[in-house]
């Protein structure tokens, strides 16, 4: 299985450019909104026709602008699972589902493929419903049966999860796992937040502007975003910029701190991150001295804001989460963070 | 009472002739403009309109100088046995002219409003465009399809101007009820007249009847 994207679009002064290969399992699209990864989606789908480069999905060249190739949407064997789903309004949920098996003439076996599809989906009590008579979960499942019964080889999932009520996302969330780990093909999953991404995805290209700032496994980019805009994206909410201090030290101006690192720094640093958990009282190293500002609770958890003591004026003070049960009594007069939790960022 | 029911037959031959023509004409161009380049688009928008908005005599006088019988056009054809002046299906020709713009305009907003992606999923799952036209996207515009449907045949019944400089009045041959009106009317036959305006009245009656009802259903689809 793979699938191998490089194609660049102008749309006015926008330009998308993106490269990046789609190996077995989810591989997610992570990226602010307006950044281009729905518009990378519709080139693959064969919805919007990039002005060059080359898409090829498991050796089948689906667009080509050199050798002037550029497959219909229906020749592509590509499913597409729409924000809003596209169910077809005046159609059934049986109707819709027989649209994605038009290609089986067999009248048995139809029959046999769209029970299945109905069971596995557990749509069979709702067959006859309209699209507007379904909840936005159950219009998912109906969409995503259609879409599997026409057996595509690759299937795209354009924000899957943001028309859901918040209290269905994470129960969908399994679900839809489950469904795509039966399903055993290549998914691409655009989204921007970052939860649905590591939820869902083995690995991640994060894209900036039109373009695409790295690609890597999951949980590595987590580790170590290396650029900025992908620490953000990550949901890291302490970023300062940063200059090479020494070999495991690192100077940053902002914050009025110098923080051992637990990776050899190299040249060309640009700023650290320090993500929210990774501050602790009780850690001795990088321990520094720091002012409480504002504490804003959650249900269970809780952010405590803080200023370190000579942090720079005009900046944003620095994010500590903890849980509830965690939370110091009292606010310490220092906060340590492990060398090894420091997101070194280059770009 | 002896009635000539001719000119009620022809009306609704004519009308109903004219509104499939505006059906499919409309609704092609409705369709195809709307992926045309902005500038061709604009302009193609004024000319469709145009028969809309200027005076039926004047789109009779455009048809006259394309389909007079001494004019290329019109000698061209009448080669092959067609002529549309003074002849029933010359008023066709007007009506059709007259009531397009009323379908073509009500079909591009209907098709405008259509949820781009629904063809688009349509694609991705292998459908032909024919049957994402026909099974997907009409049935998804049909109101706004159906009430265009309605006003462009209301208009090409009551079409006066175009037709009567096209085809003029001819009893048994071209008389549509409008024409018949002003004819009785002009020869002083204020009963017959009287007659047809009830005719008319009525016809009008049950089209906007239809429309209100299609309106109606519209919006309780929207509700929902």
């Amino acid at each position: 299985m793979s699938l191998s994207v490089n194609i660049k679009k102008r749309l006015g002064k926008f330009l998308l450019d993106v490269q990046f290969e789609g190996d077995s399992g989810v591989t997610c699209l992570l990226g602010a909104s307006g950044c281009g990864k729905s518009m990378t989606l519709k080139c693959i789908a064969g919805i919007e026709k990039p002005d060059e480069g080359r898409i090829v999905l498991d050796g089948k060249v689906l667009f080509d602008s050199k050798e002037h190739i550029n497959l219909p949407p229906q020749k592509r064997e590509v499913g597409y699972l729409f924000q809003n789903y596209a169910l077809f309004p005046n159609m059934t949920v049986r109707q819709n589902i027989l649209c994605g098996l038009h290609g089986e003439k067999d009248r048995e076996r139809k029959e046999a493929r769209l029970s299945e599809a109905l069971r596995m989906m557990e749509l069979s009590d709702l067959k006859d419903h309209k699209p507007a008579q379904l909840s936005g979960g159950q219009q998912q499942r109906a969409a995503l049966a259609r879409i599997l019964v026409s057996d595509p080889k690759l299937l795209l999932l354009d924000e899957p999860f943001s028309a859901l009520d918040g209290h269905l996302r994470d129960s969908i969330k399994l679900q839809l796992r489950d469904v795509l780990n039966r399903f055993g093909r290549d998914v691409v999953m655009v989204t921007h937040n970052r939860d649905e991404a590591y939820n869902m995805s083995r690995q991640i290209a994060v894209m900036e502007d039109g373009h695409m700032l790295t690609q890597k496994p999951t949980k590595e980019l987590f580790a170590d975003p290396e650029s900025v805009s992908a620490c953000i994206l990550t949901g890291c909410k302490n970023i300062a910029k940063a200059e090479k201090a020494g070999e495991y030290l690192v100077d940053v101006p902002d914050w009025g701190i110098v923080l051992k690192t637990g990776k050899p720094v190299k040249d060309g640093l640009k700023a650290v991150g320090i993500r929210a958990h990774s501050f602790s009282q009780s850690e001795t190293e990088n321990g520094c001295p720091v002012c409480f500002v504002e504490e804003m609770e959650e249900p269970f958890e809780t952010i405590l804001q803080f200023r370190f003591q000579n942090q720079k004026e005009g900046t944003a003070p620095v994010w500590w989460r903890v849980s509830k049960e965690a939370r110091p009594k009292t606010f310490p007069d220092r906060i340590g963070v492990k060398p090894e939790k420091l997101l070194l960022l280059y770009k | 009472m002896n009635i000539d029911w001719y000119p009620l037959i022809n009306s609704l031959r004519v009308a109903t002739i004219g509104c499939v023509l505006v059906f499919f004409l409309g609704i092609f161009f409705a369709y195809y403009a709307a992926r045309l380049p902005r500038v061709i688009k604009g302009l193609l928008d004024v000319v469709l309109t145009l028969p809309m908005v200027l005076p039926p005599t004047v789109c009779g006088y455009f048809l006259l100088m394309l389909f007079g019988n001494r004019r290329p056009l019109g000698s061209f054809l009448s080669q092959f046995g067609i002529q549309f002046v003074m002849t029933w299906y010359g008023a066709v020709l007007a009506s059709t002219v007259v009531a397009f713009p009323l379908m073509y305009r009500t079909a591009r907003g209907a098709f405008e409003s259509f949820d781009e992606t629904l063809a688009y999923s349509g694609q991705t799952l292998g459908l032909s465009n024919t049957f994402i036209f026909w099974r997907i996207r009409m049935p998804a515009c049909r109101q706004g399809i159906l009430a265009g449907l309605v006003l462009a045949f209301a208009r090409a019944l009551g079409e006066y101007g175009a037709t009567s400089m096209l085809v003029g009045y001819i009893q048994g041959r071209t008389a549509t009820i409008s024409t018949t009106v002003y004819q009785l009317w002009r020869t002083n036959d204020e009963s017959g007249a009287f007659f047809w305006v009830m005719i008319n009245l009525a016809i009008s009656v049950v089209v906007l009847l239809a429309v209100n009802l299609l309106e109606s259903g519209q919006k309780k689809q929207k509700a929902r």
